[in-house]
């Protein structure tokens, strides 16, 4: 069996965002980059697959070569093999198209991806390569076991879960709880310098969305305190000024 | 400018979300047609017209009861070319999203879900979008001539004079390989304020000490009509299910009001929360970061200050 899995090269979450260029560009000044949250779920969950049937696991990315300690930390954690899409990339259509054209080239039995990036938070990267292979994408995925050819799911809708089954090939985008986040070690760290990583150019793609510029919210004003022996205040508050009660 | 609005019901009660988005087709000024799919109660989907919908189709079909996403997508094309409508607008949520990703990729529209605001059109066709997991937002210019949007709670005002709408049966063609996905069970809460769509939410942490102690919340949440949240360690503890996690990679919610109870306030959960209206902080911890993102707050021990709170509000209701 073949696994796919799509990552993401994001901020870590603990990141102050900062633009520059006149808010058209992100400042990368003093952020940490890391493998996608949801995508490091995701990741986890092939390594299991992997030990559990024997399964290979590729890792894919696009990105421009500043990506690639993220990469190879994916191949540390355990990943086979990886594949650098060389490309910017710019939204959620353009990046689904090149997934889409790394996996007509080489059929993958499931393709594991993050629900959503925690940049960019499209959430529809593996619905569009869903459509765009015609084949069945499921999100967000919390568990994920393999029976055979059956895929078995649970996946998380408003105010509760449904599980779900489809046959193979089949995309996810996962969330916790499908895995525990996996932690390199030493061995995994000196292997994954020697293991292969493909840089392939893009496909052409447009996906009619343009940048116009980034926006920060408006800061807040300075919290109201109100003594705890005192809510009364609070409800009046709520009441009259705040006007949501 | 022909807009079709694909609206998401629970209970056969059309979701609050999916108002505000007949609302933002409304706002875009050209012709509205509602689309449900599904049992949804009659005179949910007259009512409709309230938000400007001139039309409401309803495809109804027993194999349409469960909300199977390319089985919808596949019905939303078919009524996205019957229409003639060059703009779909949906809730971004678990059915709405990846419902908007097929249906773009099908018809080969400018896609643009997450999305805040009413768009700004004096210059060609641009939206809002929250980024960064809440903590930015971007401005997209959707360039080809039909787009699909997936509105995010509050990105417009439910609210409208129309009067009721049409309400004509839609039969699509309903294909078998929609159906690859098979949804086997589902677990829902019923009879509840759902998270996403609430108007107030009561979210607990780690201050609450431990899932027993849930009962003050949960009274106060009552009283107040409102869902209830929780930190992430809370979920991550098993103290609540998940689904009721909220933060950057748990729910993001919008609410008029969120009262946070022994939170911290860890960058993570304020991304989830930023956009709600007003926010109120409940925490022992003078110095706990909540306080600098909040409206209000009570330095004071969750214990003591929710009953009275609860109280309070029952004693304002009169």
């Amino acid at each position: 069996m073949k696994i796919l899995v799509c990552i993401s090269h994001v901020p870590d979450t603990t990141s102050r965002i900062s633009f520059t260029d006149n808010n058209t560009k992100f400042d990368t000044k003093g952020v940490q980059f890391i493998i996608g949250p949801y995508d490091d779920y995701a990741l986890a969950r092939a390594i299991e697959l992997k030990e559990s049937t024997g399964a290979t696991v590729t890792v894919l990315n696009v990105g421009l070569a500043e990506t690639e300690p993220t990469i190879r930390k994916a191949l540390a954690i355990g990943a086979d093999d990886a594949i650098r899409v060389d490309a910017e990339p710019v939204d959620s259509f353009f990046v689904a198209t090149q997934i889409a054209a790394q996996a007509k080239a080489e059929t993958y039995d499931l393709i594991l991806m993050g629900r959503e990036s925690i940049d960019y938070n499209s959430g529809v990267v593996h619905a569009l390569v869903g459509a765009m292979l015609n084949v069945p994408a499921v999100s967000p995925v919390m568990k994920l076991d393999l029976d055979g050819n059956t895929v078995k799911m649970v996946r998380e809708i408003e105010g509760g879960q449904e599980q779900v089954e489809a046959q193979l090939p089949l995309i996810a985008g996962c969330q916790e709880p499908i895995a525990e986040w996996k932690i390199p070690n030493m061995r995994g760290i000196m292997s994954a310098r020697t293991k292969p990583l493909k840089v392939v150019p893009h496909v052409a793609a447009d996906g009619g969305v343009k940048l116009i510029r980034y926006e920060l919210p408006p800061p807040k004003g300075a919290v109201k305190l109100i003594s705890p022996d005192n809510v009364q205040e609070l409800v009046h508050l709520l009441k009259t000024e705040a006007k949501v009660l | 400018m022909h807009v079709l609005v694909f609206v998401e019901s629970n209970e056969g009660k059309v979701k609050k979300t999916s108002h505000e988005a007949v609302a933002y087709a409304a706002a875009l000024g050209g012709s509205v047609t509602a689309l449900a799919i599904g049992r949804v109660e009659g005179d949910e989907l007259t009512a409709l017209g309230k938000f400007g919908a001139s039309k409401v189709l309803h495809a109804d079909d027993d194999r349409l009861t469960q909300e199977v996403i390319q089985a919808y997508a596949h019905v939303i094309v078919q009524a996205i070319e019957q229409t003639g409508a060059d703009v779909l607008v949906l809730a971004n949520s678990s059915l709405g999203t990846p419902i908007a990703a097929q249906v773009a990729a099908t018809i080969d529209a400018s896609l643009a879900t997450n999305v805040v605001a009413l768009p700004d059109t004096t210059s060609g066709f641009s939206v809002k979008r929250g980024i960064y997991s809440g903590k930015a937002y971007c401005w997209v210019e959707l360039t080809k001539p039909k787009k699909v949007i997936a509105i995010r709670k509050n990105a417009a005002e439910a609210a409208g004079e129309g009067g009721a709408a049409a309400v004509e049966a839609f039969k699509p063609q309903i294909r078998d390989e929609d159906f690859r996905i098979k949804v086997t069970g589902t677990e829902k809460a019923s009879g509840e304020v759902l998270l996403p769509e609430a108007e107030i939410i009561v979210s607990g942490g780690r201050g609450m000490k431990g899932p027993e102690h849930w009962g003050i919340l949960e009274e106060l949440a009552r009283e107040l009509g409102a869902a209830t949240g929780c930190s992430k360690p809370v979920s991550d503890m098993g103290w609540r299910p998940h689904h009721e996690h909220v933060g950057q990679t748990g729910v993001k919610v919008s609410p008029q009001l969120y009262i946070a109870v022994g939170i911290s306030g860890a960058i993570q959960h304020l991304a989830g929360v930023n956009t709600s209206k007003y926010i109120v902080v409940i925490n022992k911890d003078p110095d706990a970061p909540f306080f600098k993102a909040a409206d209000y707050g009570i330095v004071g021990d969750a214990f003591e200050v929710l009953p009275r709170l609860t109280e309070a509000i029952k004693a304002a209701k009169g």
